[in-house]
């Protein structure tokens, strides 16, 4: 029989996969051929979603991007011994922008059924957690820090240091807590591995818990994030009656077991100690630092707090060994970062590459430029609360601190290109007005700052006293960046200030005519 | 010294609210299903939002007794987050992705051309009751902007052509 692919991923689903699902069966039915539909992840490459894929000897035959309507024509054109179609690519995993990338998370997702234990352990999945469960759990914590990798949400912190300090506490409970509330807009990595491949978060978390001896775990994702809630607990059930997650997990003595929580629309919760107020079930206010969530986390216990991304690169790293992720990346950024082109790009999706790649590498050679046509004028890196960077500063290779140098951040690795009709005072404007709708309200320079910021950008638009307003600004932006508990209120002004650093001429424009558009 | 409030032994007053109307005989009922754990309260949230369509105010007493919590507490949390409704809303939701990455693929215009066929602004419900739109930043579909979702279905690519076909959808589900 046939096996055809077609992904059941949110963003495969968006453009009509199910529809295209639904449409392959029937047409099989009125042909009399025998279809074996399989709902894989997305294989990152959203440009071509809802891609198809037909298995044939010679490998996986990609089409798409298929509409429901070009399936007749698909099954006429022989598409299921792979033959050639105007949407045909040839083979999946030799089209450039695939085969281009360094794919170590996400080296499953988009093969496999993201439910099937089997298919994850056919590619190499467990093998990480079994090697683990042998082990001492400070030579696990070992064998994460001497991979070199670093919190993937954003912040970089060692992540062996934080399973380190967990691991040396003495303390009858602990916990995992996976934060999976990617709200940054340009990121959907997390999405698409919980949808893709589930078993890698939860064997990442799995391995965290018996390092740091923890036995219960957490996954806080963000309310949009529906289909990703619904895949992770049907994973969970599956794992749990396949004994990886449970008491006594393959007999190993170690016990551990997950939770799925869902957020309720809240950017914030996505700070560490917000999301574990949240977790607990209060208001998503932001907690003072210290004492620090390894130390003093969820319900008061030492915790593991971890973004998807970086739990799900512990599987790989536990299976081949630090040494083998250490050898991807360029000076203290090591392994692979899951790149997300998104916004006005022709082929936006996932790349996952080493550091050291170039913003113009991955705009250009993989993302073809804008989706408009029109020439690039900004990319926003690292989410709402990263720059916006010309694209003079294209050339800085992805690496947290040659970021950093370039007062720019790589943060989750989003990149949101905007062409040159983007008007950066109002990005700038929007930055303000988002961290005033999204701040937790618990420090002033972040919750009264914001509004202030709106404020004093409106004015600079509108032309009053505009020399004068943006010393102001500038000088909000050091008080909100100084003086905020958390990233929120002090990353904000980045963005802001980037804007304004990088593209002068937009702030200094004639003031929009209140009249003439008063009369229009 | 002298002005030491005298304090009882007993336990913090806490009003006792028993149920009576049917939301919150579904309230107790929701909680129960949780275990009245206080930890619950965002599941809770939604769960009950889910069958009633929103959190009635006369449920927030009957929670507080269920989770042994205070009432200004589920008050607190109730109106922290973005999703819980406190007062009915339409009944299709189409949540309309303003972020970034949308931006850039002009969801402004689209949010305009929302607030104008469907004559309501973001935030709002249609006359006859059926759509709610509202603005939300992020749906995590960014190479696909801009994106929309309706209930839990997610939409890309979404255009003002696109935009009437899938609102036409609805309203012809809701006819048949």
């Amino acid at each position: 029989m046939i096996t055809v692919f077609v992904p059941r991923d949110a963003a495969a689903l968006s453009v009509g996969a199910d529809e295209v699902a639904t449409a392959i069966a029937s047409e099989a039915k009125k042909r009399k051929t025998e279809v074996r539909i399989v709902r894989n992840g997305s294989r990152g490459m959203l440009y071509l979603e809802p891609l198809v894929e037909v298995e044939t000897a010679q490998g996986r035959v990609a089409y798409g991007p298929v509409t429901a309507k070009d399936v007749a024509g698909l099954f006429e054109a022989g598409f299921l011994e792979g033959k050639s179609h105007a949407l045909g690519h040839g083979l999946t995993e030799e089209i450039p922008y695939f085969k281009n990338q360094e794919r170590l998370t996400f080296a499953r997702c988009g093969i496999t059924d993201p439910l099937s234990i089997e298919d994850y352990r056919k590619y190499g999945g467990f093998e990480g957690l079994t090697k683990a469960l042998a082990m001492k759990p400070i030579d696990i914590v070992t064998e994460v820090t001497t991979s070199g990798l670093r919190g993937r949400g954003g912040a970089g912190f060692p992540t062996g240091i934080k399973w380190k300090t967990v691991h040396d506490l003495k303390a009858p409970q602990k916990y995992v807590a996976c934060n999976a509330d990617e709200g940054d807009s340009g990121t959907f990595a997390d999405r698409m591995l919980m949808e893709g491949d589930p078993f890698c978060l939860i064997e990442g978390m799995t391995i965290a818990g018996v390092a740091g001896g923890a036995n219960k775990g957490y996954i806080y994702v963000r309310s949009e994030y529906p289909h990703s809630v619904h895949v992770l607990r049907e994973a969970i059930e599956v794992a749990r009656k396949a004994n990886w997650l449970g008491d006594n997990i393959q007999g190993s003595g170690y016990s551990f077991d997950l939770y799925v929580r869902m957020g309720a629309g809240a950017y914030i919760c996505g700070e560490e100690t917000s999301m574990l107020e949240s977790l607990e079930g209060k208001r998503g206010l932001v907690r003072y630092k210290p004492p620090i969530p390894a130390i003093e986390g969820l319900f008061g216990k030492p915790t593991i707090i971890n973004n998807v991304m970086s739990f799900a690169a512990v599987p790989i790293i536990l299976a081949k060994g630090g040494e083998f992720y250490k050898n991807y990346g360029v000076g203290r950024s090591r392994g692979t970062l899951a790149f997300q082109l998104a916004g006005n790009i022709k082929r936006g999706g996932l790349v996952e590459k080493a550091f050291g790649v170039t913003t113009r590498q991955l705009v250009e050679d993989w993302g073809g430029g804008t989706a408009s046509g029109r020439p690039v004028r900004a990319a926003q890196i690292g989410g709402p609360l990263g720059a916006y960077i010309p694209v003079s500063k294209f050339d800085v290779p992805m690496d947290y601190e040659e970021f950093a140098k370039a007062d720019a951040m790589v943060g989750h690795g989003g990149v949101v290109v905007f062409d040159d009709t983007v008007d950066m005072a109002k990005q700038a404007r929007f930055a303000m007005e988002f961290c005033a709708i999204e701040s937790c309200g618990k420090c002033t320079p972040c919750r009264i700052g914001s509004i202030r910021g709106v404020e004093v950008i409106d004015k600079i638009i509108a032309d009053i006293d505009r020399d004068k307003n943006i010393a102001l600004l500038e000088d909000l932006c050091v008080t909100m960046t100084d003086g905020s508990l958390c990233a929120m209120g002090g990353l904000t002004p980045f963005p802001v200030m980037s804007a304004l650093k990088g593209f002068p001429d937009d702030f200094h424009k004639p003031a929009p005519n209140k009249f003439l558009d008063a009369a229009e | 010294m002298a002005k030491k409030v005298a304090r009882s032994s007993q336990k913090p007053r806490r009003e006792e609210v028993s149920a009576t109307t049917p939301a919150q005989l579904a309230a107790v009922s929701v909680c129960a299903r949780h275990g009245n754990r206080p930890d619950e309260l965002l599941e809770i949230f939604h769960e009950m939002q889910h069958e009633l369509g929103f959190i009635p105010e006369e449920t927030l007493p009957v929670i507080a007794t269920a989770l042994n919590r205070s009432r200004a507490e589920i008050y607190g949390v109730l109106t922290f987050y973005h999703d819980f409704k406190r007062h009915p809303v339409g009944k299709h939701i189409v949540k309309i992705c303003r972020a970034e990455a949308c931006q850039s693929m002009g969801t402004d215009a689209l949010c305009a051309h929302a607030e104008q066929s469907l004559n309501t602004p973001l935030g709002g419900t249609t006359a006859d009751g059926s759509v709610t739109i509202e603005q939300v930043f992020c749906l995590g579909n960014c190479a696909l902007s801009p994106a929309i979702m309706v209930g839990e279905r997610l939409y890309g690519k979404v255009d003002a052509h696109r935009f009437d076909e899938i609102i036409a959808g609805l309203n012809k589900e809701a006819a048949e």
